[in-house]
């Protein structure tokens, strides 16, 4: 109908009554566009909040400070007997070095109290790194140099502000004493706080500060690795089975069901069945992302099989009818025009199905993947934790300062999300381009 | 156009559905472990993980794994067997049961050694911004128990506020969040605090002379009408949800507290407050064992397990000065200590 029309019937044919329940009908539908819009607009909204809470919370995760100290590498401390033996270097007073640089520059501290309580606002890490330093290059026994070594997870927490100074001293963590020292070594241009790669490079650790994500994220990707090459495989061989070559019998509507019903399955069966069978049965080692990505390929199976034969029985028959009409054979229909065409489709099913196994926690426990594990893993078969397990672990650890940790860690696994459904826009894009 | 790729497609496709055999094929190493395991309590997890890190960056040794599956889960895993492929240490909240030794008998699993590493003080606290309610145990059973003696009979728990337990408690509703049953903190609480309480109770007391089966029914069950919520096994959200509701209390560990003092503050039970001190002495009511306890059969076997008993009975790890009062760790005696260590270094095994 022309406009014009339109406003010829307006002007002529619409009576009173008429005029009033067209006006009616609009604001119906004005009001349904308005709720639409309210709702999408409150759900974007709490995203944000979701999200603003989040990176505000864990920000500070990505950051860490370090109080510059001037540490001689005494050989009485760590080399006594003067022969420079890897072993007698490992085990020595690296402690007493950080400890002897900071009652140098508070020598007025007395007593063992306050020197404990000095001695505590370093990491234990600050040991660790003069250890490492010193194995690396025994040549520094007996030399000083000024070294930016980690503050414990309170000192940390008070630089960056999250403590503060104006409670009473029985209601923070830090003594009036500690943020003295702290203010001091501020003042005298010590303390910086700089990035903290050793949050993506380190395996969890029991010191806030010290704590990384780096052995989940190799443990999340292995187990991923394992269910991707699993499942891929065996899901799209499956999908096209069902779709393009199977009979319709009753034994094969019995497997679809079956199938059906698998997807909808608690996931923390999947990780009974694992127990009893990898580890039961097959005598597979514990905490093993191989385990791990075995269990997860068969919560994520049934996932991959529905979407690629939805995305396989939408391709046109007519691209069956036109391959069949040239005299192709029914796996070269199936080889050269079904699947290529589907291939988006499944490849979308099988990154969202990946997506969900990167979120699973609770099949993990079961094979005991939901474990304190600070030596990065190598292969698949070495002790591995996920990321949702970090989180889950730091969540409930005691230390306040775990928190941002948490937040940090969660930052990360989004990021993993977001990269891998943006993986899947962009094949499926690059896939339709080309057929 | 479209023929070439895929046919390849089809191809790695097929070829990939191969892999997977390959890899389930694959002879998998079966050697003997080089890396000790731990599983059980998510109590002791923190110290237990503490231990592990330190000895895994000051020894030659790998970093032992632990597990936090509870101390109950951790037990049944301990005792499935004696093999490699079952863990050699567990660590409890709570002491291991007879049926738990009797399960790690039938299974072949015979000398254990039990480690006691210290004490853990369950608190009941609030939010900060009221002041201090002292609460006595039996104040704690009347409030919680899920039937209470009222005239000489059990009745389902009438008591709606604090102001109906005791006249000299504040009106204010019973709101209580604590762990749920799954939880060994629960279990010790339960023990405790509400045995504690009921024993002070003459009626329950008589019952707890003639029928200890019957009076443990009474004193453990909690009430289930919304005065006490379960608010899961993460103390840390009881933490979060007591500065949200100030009239509520919550049940949890000392280490949280410790970590929370400028939020919380925990009420006083039976006049002492839970402080290291306190609990240190045994003073305070609510106070618990923690312990490890390990296959005697996988010393030698397991390297690094002798090492591994050493650092965590060692002075600096569990004495008053130790790495892990600095964790919440609630040292003991030290007559106690020396005996524990005497007595783990030996590898004496458990008697029950």
């Amino acid at each position: 109908m022309s406009s014009a029309g339109a406003s010829d019937l307006r002007a002529t044919a619409l009576t009173g009554r008429a005029r009033r329940r067209l006006a009616r009908r609009h604001r119906a539908e004005k009001r349904f566009r308005a709720y639409g819009f309210g709702a999408i607009a409150i759900a974007l909204g709490i995203l944000m909040l979701l999200f603003a809470s989040i990176v505000i919370g864990g920000w500070g995760a990505f950051f860490r400070s370090e109080a510059t100290l001037e540490i001689r590498f005494d050989a009485e401390r760590i080399d006594p007997d003067g022969l420079r033996k890897p072993d007698v270097l490992a085990t020595g007073d690296y402690g007493g070095l950080v400890r002897d640089a900071l009652e140098r520059l508070f020598p007025d501290v007395a007593g063992r109290r306050a020197k404990r309580a000095l001695r505590r606002l370093m990491s234990r890490g600050a040991a660790y790194d003069l250890q490492k330093r010193v194995l690396d290059n025994p040549a520094l026994i007996g030399q000083s140099a000024s070294i930016p070594l980690p503050l414990s997870d309170e000192a940390d927490l008070y630089v960056k502000g999250r403590i503060s100074p104006d409670l009473p001293e029985t209601e923070r963590t830090l003594s009036d004493r500690q943020i003295a020292w702290l203010d001091a070594l501020r003042e005298r241009g010590r303390i910086h706080t700089g990035f903290n790669p050793g949050f993506f490079s380190s395996g969890d650790s029991r010191e806030p500060e010290l704590a990384g994500i780096g052995g989940a994220l190799v443990g999340s990707l292995m187990t991923l690795f394992v269910a991707l090459i699993l499942c891929f495989p065996l899901g799209v061989a499956a999908a096209v089975y069902l779709e393009e070559l199977a009979p319709e019998t009753r034994w094969t509507r019995l497997v679809e069901v079956n199938i059906n019903n698998l997807a909808a399955v608690p996931s923390v069966i999947f990780g009974v069945l694992g127990l009893a069978i990898f580890l039961g049965t097959f005598g597979l080692p514990r905490s093993a992302p191989l385990v791990g990505g075995l269990v997860l390929s068969l919560r994520t199976l049934p996932i991959i099989i529905i979407a690629s034969r939805a995305s396989l029985a939408a391709v046109p028959p007519s691209i069956r009818s036109a391959a069949m009409a040239i005299g192709a054979s029914p796996i070269q229909v199936v080889a050269h025009h079904v699947v290529p065409n589907a291939l988006p489709g499944i490849l979308t099913g099988t990154i969202i199905g990946m997506a969900q196994a990167l979120g699973e926690t609770a099949p993990l426990l079961m094979i005991g993947m939901v474990a304190f594990v600070v030596d990065i893993p190598t292969g698949i078969t070495d002790p591995a934790t996920v990321l949702p397990v970090q989180i889950y672990l730091w969540a409930d650890s005691p230390e306040r300062a775990f928190v941002e940790k948490t937040a940090g860690a969660i930052i990360v696994l989004l990021a993993f999300l977001v990269s891998m459904n943006g993986t899947a826009v962009w094949l499926r894009q690059r896939f339709e381009k080309r057929t | 156009m479209t023929s070439i790729r895929p046919i390849r497609t089809f191809r790695a496709i097929a070829l990939a559905s191969v892999l997977p055999l390959t890899l389930l094929l694959a002879p998998i190493d079966a050697a003997a472990r080089d890396q000790i395991r731990i599983v059980g309590s998510s109590t002791v997890f923190p110290f237990s993980t503490t231990v592990a890190e330190r000895f895994g960056r000051t020894t030659a040794f790998k970093t032992p794994i632990v597990e936090s599956t509870g101390s109950g889960g951790g037990l049944k895993l301990f005792c499935a067997g004696p093999g490699d492929d079952t863990p050699d240490i567990a660590n409890a909240s709570r002491r291991i049961k007879r049926s738990e030794v009797e399960l790690c008998a039938r299974n072949g699993v015979r000398d254990i050694v039990e480690v006691r590493i210290g004490f853990d003080g369950i608190v009941v606290a609030r939010s900060k911004v009221n002041p201090v309610l002292p609460l006595t145990r039996k104040q704690l059973f009347l409030a919680l128990a899920r039937r209470v003696p009222v005239a000489g009979g059990m009745v389902e728990n009438p008591n709606r506020t604090w102001k109906e337990v005791d006249p000299g408690l504040p009106d204010r509703e019973i709101e209580v969040l604590g762990p749920p049953p799954t939880s060994g903190t629960r279990d010790a609480f339960v023990e405790l605090a509400m045995e504690g309480g009921a024993k002070q109770i003459p009626m329950l007391a008589t019952l707890a002379k003639q029928d200890k089966k019957a009076f443990k029914t009474a004193a453990h069950a909690i009430r289930e009408d919304g005065a006490y919520i379960e608010a899961g096994e993460n103390d840390n959200l009881i933490v979060q949800k007591l500065e949200a509701n100030p009239n509520a209390f919550g049940i949890f560990g000392f280490s949280f507290l410790n970590q929370n003092v400028d939020r919380i503050e925990a009420s006083p039970i039976d006049g002492v407050e839970p402080t290291f001190e306190n609990i240190a002495a045994g003073r305070y009511p609510i106070s618990r064992s923690l312990y490890f306890y390990l296959k005697k059969s996988h010393v030698g076997r397991v390297p690094g397990l002798r090492e591994y008993i050493a650092e965590f009975t060692s002075e600096r790890a569990v004495g008053p000065d130790g790495y892990l009062a600095d964790k919440g760790l609630i040292p003991l005696p030290e007559a106690d200590r020396r005996t524990v260590r005497k007595a783990a270094s030996a590898l004496e095994p458990l008697h029950l």
